[in-house]
């Protein structure tokens, strides 16, 4: 059962063809094979069976939705009440909250049955999850290298075939990058879409949960589950929650307007092979009827940049939080305040974080501030005003995920920038606050490529349609790593 | 040479809100250590803020009330430190733009005329948590009660030349804050808190003096010993040959002294940016109307209004309206005893003595203004004297029951009896033959003395009037 979809595992439940509590069981004795990649940072097998029983009797009484019995993951930077939530630091190591986030509350309502919490860069810092303090993910289509980040436990095990779906945050590509580099789908909702209550903040004017998958039409279940009003999180939008999955069915690649950005295509360091399977994918929307129209988004290599300026510098005040006074990590034996403070941060944080704590912290100072962090804001809207005019004349921009395939573990970690570059695709997309998906679109080098849609803010039942309407058309979505699945 | 002082004021007011600016937590007053501060107030992670929209309304409240410009969008920012009782690691406050804009307070000077003190902004922010230093060793207690309570800090002008003026400012905004409503104004508490800007220039000088920002200044009468201390000391200062340092310091009043509070600490980078969690507020041109259009009477129409409609004097009514718990005492004694000069007497006279002898709130009061009017009906009606009032009052404050009751009780009504009065007023002559004399000799004075033997006589029943009639006609020789 573990190539299967959710759609597929939730129809064998309804059949009866297994229940939840037996599903649930494979599923934990796969996680437990699958140990040697590092994906999960907690498992919880006697919640997951109890959530697994209830889902069966709920099912019984006639109450199941698409996910109930359904087990998943959460990545480890949503709160779980009760259940340990680390956020991959050492600060937060035996942080045990006693509240759910709305993500987690939302799944649960579903029926959805949590078997653990995944593997994550650092407070979601770094894109190939080597910053987590348990510990770097392998990636199960080669091991040696690494399954990209943040959300690097969700994709891995998603593409490990250890669950079907599992949730992630994405602040700059932390769903896409990863989806892309493990063969697996992964959506970005509209800023605002989904609650961020109760998800650890990174940067909160870019952070946004969402769901990871074997294909578009699980991401359409997931999100239909995840999204909804929340008035606890100031940000998030107050508008209905489409049905994703009925839309899906209704959509038509016919006559769409794709838009492929002509930067996407030339970016510097890009992977040839990357770029040609991502033609190969623009091809096959072409014939599927889709309308192919080169334009520009000018500013694109502005959005590195301005995100390494942005987004630390939020960091930096969020994680001001963590000071060893009410929770979290405390130094031993603190000689004063400003020792507690000094100590338990240095040894509660890793060299990442510290670094983005470090960069943001500067941004913000008095004399930098509108040099770095104004100047920030300035681009971020003109990067976003060149989305709207695209948006203008095209439907969906469609482009690579990421520049390369899977890096080997350790090829970029000394090297900062190399490793930010890796976001370039995805970045911007943040910056505006649009939905973006990545879903699978061949191989290089026996490695996933990802092919990133990109669609107007709310415009997710569209980016899931086209998703879908591809994934009708090929296979790549169902390609397992050897010796997995 | 001759120094001028400039101080300008910050003061915060706690807003009263049920709850707290960012989170559902309550904020009253006195409950056990860290009980009201919910998983937003600890700072826990992954919480949100959502900000409290009837601490937004008091905010226009107060916009309105001085007569300023409310933002149509302002910004909440956060204000980066680290302290063991800032839990986030930041203040949600706002920097760049205010809830309220420039406005202004007119305050009365002791000479009578009036003086308009610019308001520079009023911004809404959350307070801080409290560190405990006592009971504990080796370490410090932290109680979050407090942390996250609405707070408008009112930013005034440099406009304030004195302490007395300062004192004047202060208090016209308490007095302010109460009448809309928005803040308790109670100081034992915390609830409404002043630091004071002050600085000393030559007469004449145009630029300001370096200036000393002055905190703990949790009364009116400490912020009057504050600014007097700390003028003299930057005086001395400078006239020794030195220079004032830009600095907070704090006003220990035991000793009556400002001291330097921070040293290094004093180079603090805020880091203020615009706070993600929470989107720009916007307040439309329609909640502003709706809220000027609930607005109480304000203290200075109040107070044209008492000079006015009840023919007061200034002082009378600026008394009467320096608070809206006492404005409101005083015209519900009118409403039932139109005598408004009488009633005046009475609220600012004996009831406010008898107040403030008690400490109490005009909300304690055993002689509510029903009561109060009922009383002074009978001295309009004149069924006792302004004297024989004042023994009533002080029976009915300890509780024997209103005036009509009392009066019977004690059997006080007045002696108006023509031939009762006369008796008592022969008695009185007939007894002092010598100073009859001495009267009768010229020495009139003793007029005063005869009318005293007579109400003694009556126990002060006597109709004052009627018995300096008698009196007169007697002595001057019938």
């Amino acid at each position: 059962m573990h190539d299967r979809t959710i759609a597929e595992l939730s129809a064998a439940l309804e059949r009866g063809d297994f229940s939840s509590v037996e599903l649930t069981q494979a599923t934990l004795s796969a996680i437990d094979k699958g140990a040697e990649l590092n994906a999960f940072i907690t498992t919880t097998p006697d919640l997951a069976l109890a959530q697994a029983q209830a889902a069966d009797e709920a099912r019984a009484r006639g109450e199941a939705t698409a996910l109930t019995g359904i087990p998943i993951a959460h990545k480890d930077i949503f709160c779980t009440n009760g259940v340990r939530t680390s956020c991959a630091s050492r600060m937060l190591d035996t942080f045990v909250p006693p509240y759910d986030a709305h993500v987690v509350e939302q799944m649960r309502a579903a029926g959805a049955v949590m078997v653990g919490k995944t593997n994550m860069d650092e407070f979601a810092m770094g894109s190939s999850n080597e910053t987590s303090w348990y510990g770097p993910v392998k990636n199960p289509w080669d091991k040696s290298c690494v399954p990209g980040g943040s959300s690097g436990g969700s994709a891995a095990a998603v593409a490990a075939g250890l669950v079907a779906g599992a949730t992630g945050t994405d602040t700059g590509g932390s769903i896409r990058q990863p989806a892309a580099l493990t063969g697996i789908s992964g959506l970005k909702p509209t800023y605002g879409r989904v609650s961020r209550y109760g998800m650890i903040a990174f940067a909160s004017s870019l952070d946004q949960a969402g769901p990871m998958a074997r294909s578009a039409e699980d991401l359409a279940l997931m999100l239909e589950a995840m999204a909804g009003f929340d008035a606890r999180d100031s940000t998030c939008v107050n508008t209905a929650v489409p049905n994703y999955q009925a839309s899906l069915q209704d959509f038509n690649l016919k006559g769409l307007k794709i838009g492929l950005p002509r930067e996407y295509f030339a970016a510097e360091g890009m992977d040839s092979a990357v770029t040609q399977a991502v033609e190969a994918a623009v091809e096959t929307l072409r014939e599927a009827g889709a309308e192919i129209h080169e334009i520009s988004l000018p500013n694109t290599e502005l959005a590195v940049p301005v995100y390494y300026v942005i987004a630390p510098a939020e960091a930096s005040s969020n994680l001001s939080r963590f000071d060893g006074v009410r929770y979290g990590h405390r130094c031993d034996n603190p000689e004063d305040l400003e020792d507690l403070y000094k100590r338990s941060r240095a040894e509660g944080f890793g060299e990442e974080v510290k670094r983005r704590i470090m960069v943001g912290t500067y941004a913000l100072s008095a004399g930098y501030f509108d040099a770095y962090y104004l100047k920030a804001q300035q681009v971020r809207r003109m990067i976003r005003d060149d989305f709207a005019k695209a948006f203008e004349s095209v439907d969906i921009i469609a482009g690579p995920t990421a520049p390369s395939t899977a890096f080997a573990i350790g090829a970029k970690a000394d090297d900062p920038v190399q490793m930010y570059l890796s976001d370039i695709f995805t970045i911007a997309v943040n910056l505006a606050g649009l939905p973006a998906l990545s879903v699978p679109a061949g191989l290089a080098d026996s490695r996933p490529v990802g092919l990133q849609l990109i669609g107007n803010h709310f415009a997710e039942a569209q980016l899931l349609g086209a998703a879908h309407g591809y994934q009708q058309r090929t296979d790549w979505h169902t390609q397992r790593p050897a010796g997995e699945g | 040479m001759q120094w001028e002082t400039v101080i300008g004021l910050e003061l915060h007011a706690q807003l009263a809100t049920n709850t707290k600016i960012f989170s559902g937590a309550s904020t009253a007053y006195g409950a056990s250590a860290n009980t009201q501060a919910c998983a937003i107030d600890l700072g826990m992670p992954g919480m949100l803020p959502v900000l409290n929209e009837r601490a937004v309304q008091y905010a226009i409240r107060l916009g309105l009330a001085l007569d300023a410009e409310v933002a149509g969008r302002s910004v909440f920012a956060r204000k980066n430190y680290f302290y063991p009782d800032l839990p986030k690691g930041y203040q949600i406050s706002q920097y760049e733009i205010p809830v309220v804009g420039r406005g202004h307070l007119d305050i009365d000077l002791d000479d009578g005329s009036r003086k308009r003190i610019g308001v520079t902004r009023a911004h809404l922010e959350e307070d801080a948590g409290k560190s405990l230093h006592e009971g504990f060793t080796a370490m410090s207690g932290i109680d979050l009660n407090r942390a996250g309570t609405p707070l408008l800090e009112i930013v005034s002008e440099p406009d304030l030349r004195s302490a007395a003026e300062a004192v004047a400012y202060m208090k016209k905004m308490h007095a302010l804050v109460r009448y809309l409503g928005i803040c308790d104004g109670n100081m034992q508490e915390g609830s409404f808190r002043c630091d004071a800007n002050v600085s000393v220039r030559p007469v004449g000088q145009l630029e300001f003096g370096t200036r000393a920002e002055l905190k703990n200044l949790n009364s009116f009468r400490f912020v009057e010993r504050a600014i007097h201390y700390e003028v003299e000391r930057q005086i001395a200062h400078i006239q020794e040959g030195g220079s004032v340092v830009q600095e907070t310091r704090l006003f220990d009043a035991d000793r009556g002294v400002t001291r330097s509070m921070r040293g290094k600490e004093e180079a603090n980078d805020y880091r203020y940016f615009p706070d993600p969690d929470l989107l720009p507020l916007e307040i439309s041109v329609e909640q502003i109307q709706a809220v000027r259009e609930a607005l109480p009477e304000l203290p200075d129409a109040k107070r044209e209004r008492f000079v006015s409609e009840y023919g007061l004097g200034d002082y009378d009514a600026a008394v009467l309206t320096s608070s809206r718990e006492l404005a409101d005492y005083f015209e519900a004694v009118v409403a039932r005893s139109p005598d408004a000069k009488l009633a005046a007497n009475w609220v600012m006279g004996e009831f406010s003595a008898a107040l403030n002898k008690a400490g109490l709130e005009i909300s304690q009061s055993p002689v509510d203004a029903d009561a109060l009017a009922g009383l002074l009906l009978r001295i309009a009606d004149e069924t006792i004297s302004g004297k024989i009032a004042k023994e009533v009052f002080e029976a009915m404050w300890q509780g024997q029951g209103d005036a009509d009751r009392v009066i019977a009780d004690q059997g006080l009504e007045q002696v108006k009896d023509t031939g009762a009065i006369e008796a008592m007023v022969d008695e009185a002559i007939a007894a002092n033959p010598q100073q009859l004399e001495q009267y009768r000799a010229g020495k009139t004075k003793l007029m005063g003395f005869f009318v005293g033997q007579v109400m003694k006589a009556s126990g002060g029943k006597a109709n004052p009037q009627q018995v300096n009639d008698i009196l007169k006609a007697r002595l001057d020789g019938e």
